[in-house]
């Protein structure tokens, strides 16, 4: 079997890096750790790589706005790399600040070539850490979901994870999110209903629920909750009461960006 | 000698978006009570010295500075005399 080797991508920041690491490799392949100045530099190139996962964390201090900076820097110095990169139809997972950098730097929802969307402050304006359960919405189109359950639990760590369309235009957005099979993942109840924005079941004010889409072509998935958290039983905090064994809900999500590689490459 | 430029570049929330800064912040205020306080509004300042002119701080804005969804920008100019 040919080496199947991920770029993690780091920068000063990024604190979920290893774990996100771990969770890949568990699928038998490689997942370098990478800063993102090495790209910058050119010292290294994200071409040598069959896919992308940007991790969790707080990039560049979260200064002006999460995921800002790291973002704007990527498209500046190695958008044309990027680009390549999405042509030759590799995945792309962004979690927590990964889909916060997705957003800023135009990858998602990936409509036109632009920053569309935002991930603005929750609205119950705190940092909001905790498990949620999500509804996974999507109807085959995300390449990262096949095969995943209905009704999933994960953590969410974050201060500014709440989906703003653009004001006047959420309804033709959230259609035309619906029509392409962008949906991923919805914050919703226990039994997978949609939380309709009620908190705390919804942790930041969501707009439609939303917790995770994807762009039209299903390989660019950003993601508000850490499946990388998720992965084994023993790290949810009632693994013991409920006897639970195996794997947790995040487990599926690498198991199919690793299995799409294997397939396609 | 060179002429600098002082900005001030002042970013907040646009109209109809909600500012969960500036509400608990109404909240706050009321606790302490200063109850007359009907609205709370957050912003944030940069203070930018450079000899770029205000187009190019524009663009600095557009680009990076204020998200273009959810948030709208001021530019003042504070003119700033010589440095040595």
């Amino acid at each position: 079997m040919r080496d199947i080797k991920f770029c993690v991508l780091r920068g000063p920041g990024t604190n979920c890096d290893i774990e996100t690491k771990v969770s890949l490799e568990h699928f038998r392949c490689t997942a370098e750790i990478l800063h993102i100045n090495k790209l910058i530099k050119g010292e290294r190139s994200l071409l040598d790589y069959h896919g992308l996962v940007i991790p969790g964390g707080f990039s560049y201090g979260d200064r002006v706005r999460s995921g800002a900076i790291m973002g704007k820097t990527l498209m500046k110095k190695i958008g044309n790399e990027i680009k390549k990169f999405v042509e030759e139809e590799k995945p792309i997972l962004g979690i927590c600040n990964g889909f916060q950098v997705l957003v800023e730097a135009g990858m998602l929802p990936g409509f036109k070539e632009e920053q569309e969307v935002a991930l603005g402050t929750n609205s119950s304006s705190r940092f909001e850490d905790r498990w949620v359960y999500l509804v996974n919405e999507n109807r085959g189109n995300c390449i990262f979901t096949r095969n995943l359950k209905k009704v999933l639990r994960m953590p969410v760590a974050h201060g500014e994870g709440k989906l703003i369309l653009p004001l006047g235009l959420e309804e033709e957005y959230l259609d035309r999110l619906k029509r392409n099979d962008q949906i991923v993942f919805r914050y919703s109840y226990e039994d997978g209903t949609p939380a309709l924005g009620k908190y705390p079941h919804n942790p930041n004010g969501s707009i439609f629920d939303i917790a995770g889409i994807c762009d039209p072509s299903g390989l660019i998935l950003g993601m508000m909750p850490h499946p990388e958290r998720a992965f084994h039983w023993i790290t949810y905090p009632d693994w013991t009461r409920k006897g639970l064994k195996g794997y947790g809900d995040g487990y599926v999500i690498f198991e199919n960006m690793v299995k799409y590689v294997k397939d396609n490459f | 000698m060179c002429i600098n430029m002082i900005y001030e570049v002042r970013i907040s929330y646009k109209p109809g978006v909600q500012d969960p800064e500036g509400e608990s912040t109404l909240e706050g205020l009321r606790a302490l009570g200063f109850e007359k306080v009907e609205e709370v509004r957050s912003a944030k300042l940069y203070v930018i010295k450079s000899d770029y002119d205000l187009q190019q701080i524009e663009e600095m804005c557009k680009r990076l500075l204020a998200n273009p969804i959810s948030q709208d920008y001021e530019i003042r100019e504070v003119k700033q005399h010589s440095s040595r």
